[in-house]
């Protein structure tokens, strides 16, 4: 069935595969009329997709470095594009970005245009000049670029601050749903989730998490569209959401309206489940200033072109050109969750609040609400709570109260579709987290084997030493990472914002400025890194502990702080010290034309 | 000038022309986000502020990325400066 090389035969391959999962679905739905229990069905389906991606894992398996750190620089544009869609998309996207959404409205929004918007910076700033250089990490363009060790060890410390931040929150996402779908406890969850990551990544690093990538990318949009499409459909909501919701929207606030936003006591919100909450914001009014608006969208999107684990997507395009145009690809792929999560908030939210529909729970009876087997599932999970504050018996919009995370998750069975439907979103959730943890847990392995132990403390290593380096640190990161995330010190959505800021404050601008500006030196990069991760952090410590922050800067935005001073002392200790040398500056020159060789050669 | 030289200004003129456009909705229409909910305007019945963030401007992103794009292959094409086979 299929000849020649797997590289030519990709759409072949996915296009079973696709077929494949199809059929898998449809069988569980047969199986689930047939009376096979929704705990097996949650099972199935988080087993049968990790085996899926442990297997495409373990047939990428390479002894090769530029396999291993590059996936030999030879994915498609349109593979690779997916690859980053489902890099990008994590656990707080996939689980936590439509629950934020519904409970903050507007606010949150800007997520929505940030995680977007700053793909226009990645493929005009960036991406096309960082494949031109041929680096197998990002402090390997810092510390070539700059030249020095210390340049590309700084590199390192702000890649694995801010990727380590953006990982513990995605175990923590693997560890949720592989608790609720397989119905163990959450701390050994967190460790069930940790092995299915690294047997993704560990045999065959870059090479097998694009494979595993393009195939979790799969399984996740059809798991989060599938709904949309199927709730908006069973309410009479119309065929195709996106473009037909109008009404659901406008009959939300009508009836925020009519129930109004009541304000809990201190006393009452006590008895709350901690990280449970009830929807207090408008949905679809604008209720947040400009600048709030517009800071957190300006952090996400400058966050974005500073990751280290999607610039790295970017290395392993054949070219310049595909490079770029990979971008647009991947923003394309992003697009199409993006655009729904409101449409999940919003049909969520209807289904909950409309008394005309039978799935209304807002003013029936407490205790009719309590007597649903959906809540009483979720209330044991401590992702739902409802009390009767105000003891009249009926369940007011002030007295429902759920996790962020839930509402993916439940919504389905809220609206009443049948829980293999849950299933696939519980596989689509773990695809989503496992994608972008999969990413993470590489670049930050990657930036420590081949930067600091390559580059810095062994040059001499041998090819097979390198990699067993590699992995040894992969596996390491992991169960570091893991240990962090079963503390649950902050929720999905937090950490994954702050990791955005981390990015932000100490590489947005070296990495730029290293392109656009001949002027930039190392002494400047090396300022603009740590005097830039420094401020940020600080201004963050000091906003948790207390303090009042200025210019309405919160705890979500410190990387506007730390950017900030990050480039003006950049430009300040640059333009103090000596200019880079005519070979740095031939180089800068070499870096931005698409044509002749890469800056670092193809093995290095 | 070089070749060199014109092909970068050809070039930062594109990425001056892209920021623009990013710039204009990714942050200048929700200076005004409260003004333009009250607008007339309603794409697809929603409130046009909510549509923007909704949809509007993450399609316009992928559009411009695409566009972008391929101004950038024609400039690159017009120096002679595209890669060839065997360049990487």
């Amino acid at each position: 069935m299929i000849k020649g090389k797997f590289i030519d035969n990709l759409p072949k391959v996915y296009g079973i595969y696709t077929g494949g999962f199809l059929v898998f679905i449809i069988i569980m739905a047969i199986a689930e009329q047939m009376g096979m229990t929704a705990k097996m069905i949650g099972i199935f389906f988080v087993s049968f997709t990790v085996l899926i991606y442990a297997l495409i894992g373990w047939l990428s398996r390479t002894l090769q470095t530029d396999a291993y750190y590059v996936a030999g620089r030879q994915v498609p544009t349109v593979f690779n594009g997916m690859a980053t869609a489902a890099d990008w998309m994590s656990g707080a996207s996939f689980v936590a970005m439509a629950g934020g959404i519904y409970f903050k409205g507007y606010g949150y929004m800007a997520l929505l245009v940030g995680w977007t918007g700053g793909y226009v910076l990645v493929a005009s700033l960036l991406a096309p000049y960082l494949r031109k250089f041929g680096c197998y990490t990002v402090p390997d363009f810092i510390g070539t670029r700059y030249g020095g060790n210390l340049a590309r060890f700084s590199a390192v410390i702000v890649l694995t601050v801010a990727s380590f931040t953006y990982v513990t929150a995605q175990i923590n996402a693997t560890g949720t749903i592989a608790s609720v779908a397989l119905d163990i406890p959450f701390e050994i969850a967190v460790y069930v989730g940790l092995a299915s990551i690294l047997m993704c990544s560990m045999l065959g690093g870059m090479r097998a998490v694009t494979w595993t990538q393009v195939a979790q990318y799969i399984v996740l949009i059809i798991a989060y569209l599938l709904p949309v499409f199927w709730i908006s459909n069973n309410i009479g909501a119309g065929f195709f959401p996106h473009f037909m919701l109008a009404d659901e929207v406008a009959r939300i606030a009508e009836l925020e309206g009519q129930f109004g936003f009541v304000k809990n006591s201190a006393a009452d919100l006590a008895t709350v489940p901690k990280g449970l909450s009830a929807i207090t914001k408008a949905h679809s009014s604008v209720n947040a200033t400009p600048w709030a608006f517009i800071s957190l969208a300006v952090c996400m999107m400058a966050g974005t072109a500073s990751l280290p684990h999607v610039m790295m997507r970017y290395f392993t395009t054949p070219s310049v050109r595909t490079a770029r145009r990979s971008v647009g690809w991947s923003l394309f792929f992003i697009f199409l969750l993006y655009s729904s999560a409101p449409m999940l908030a919003t049909l969520s939210k209807i289904s909950l609040m409309d008394p005309n529909l039978a799935t209304g729970i807002i003013g029936k009876s407490i205790t009719e609400v309590q007597a649903l087997d959906w809540y009483q599932n979720w209330n044991q999970a401590k992702l739902m709570f409802v009390s009767d504050f105000n003891g009249n018996g009926t369940l007011e919009l002030n007295e429902f109260f759920m996790k962020g995370s839930a509402v993916v998750l439940a919504t389905p069975e809220i609206a009443g579709l049948p829980y293999v439907i849950s299933g696939l979103v519980a596989a689509g959730g773990m695809a989503a987290a496992m994608s972008t943890a999969d990413g993470l847990v590489l670049a930050i392995s990657n930036a420590l084997s081949h930067d600091v132990y390559y580059k810095i403390i062994n040059p001499k290593a041998e090819t097979a030493k390198r990699l067993i380096v590699a992995r040894v640190l992969l596996v390491l990161i992991g169960f570091a990472g893991a240990t962090i995330a079963a503390l649950e010190i902050q929720g999905i959505l937090g950490s994954v914002i702050w990791a955005f800021d981390f990015a932000m404050s100490g590489l947005f601008f070296p990495l730029v400025l290293g392109v656009w500006w001949k002027r930039a030196n190392a002494p400047g990069a090396v300022a603009g890194m740590l005097l830039g991760l420094i401020s940020g952090t600080a201004y963050l410590v000091w906003v948790r502990s207390g303090g009042s922050g200025f210019l309405g800067i919160t705890q979500l935005t410190f990387g506007i702080v730390g950017a900030a001073v990050s480039l003006v002392s950049m430009i300040v200790v640059s333009l103090i010290t000596a200019a880079p040398d005519a070979a740095t500056q031939k180089m800068v020159d070499d870096v931005r034309v698409p044509s002749g060789k890469t800056i670092l050669g193809k093995q290095h | 000038m070089s070749k060199q030289e014109q092909h970068w200004e050809k070039t930062r003129n594109l990425l001056f022309i892209t920021l623009a456009i990013w710039f204009v909705f990714s942050i200048g229409i929700f200076l005004f986000g409260a003004e333009m909910q009250e607008s007339s305007i309603r794409p697809f019945g929603y409130p046009l502020t909510y549509w923007f963030t909704c949809q509007g401007s993450l399609a316009i992103f992928v559009i411009l990325i695409f566009w972008f794009a391929g101004r950038q292959e024609k400039i690159d094409d017009e120096f002679g400066f595209t890669e060839r086979e065997g360049d990487q």
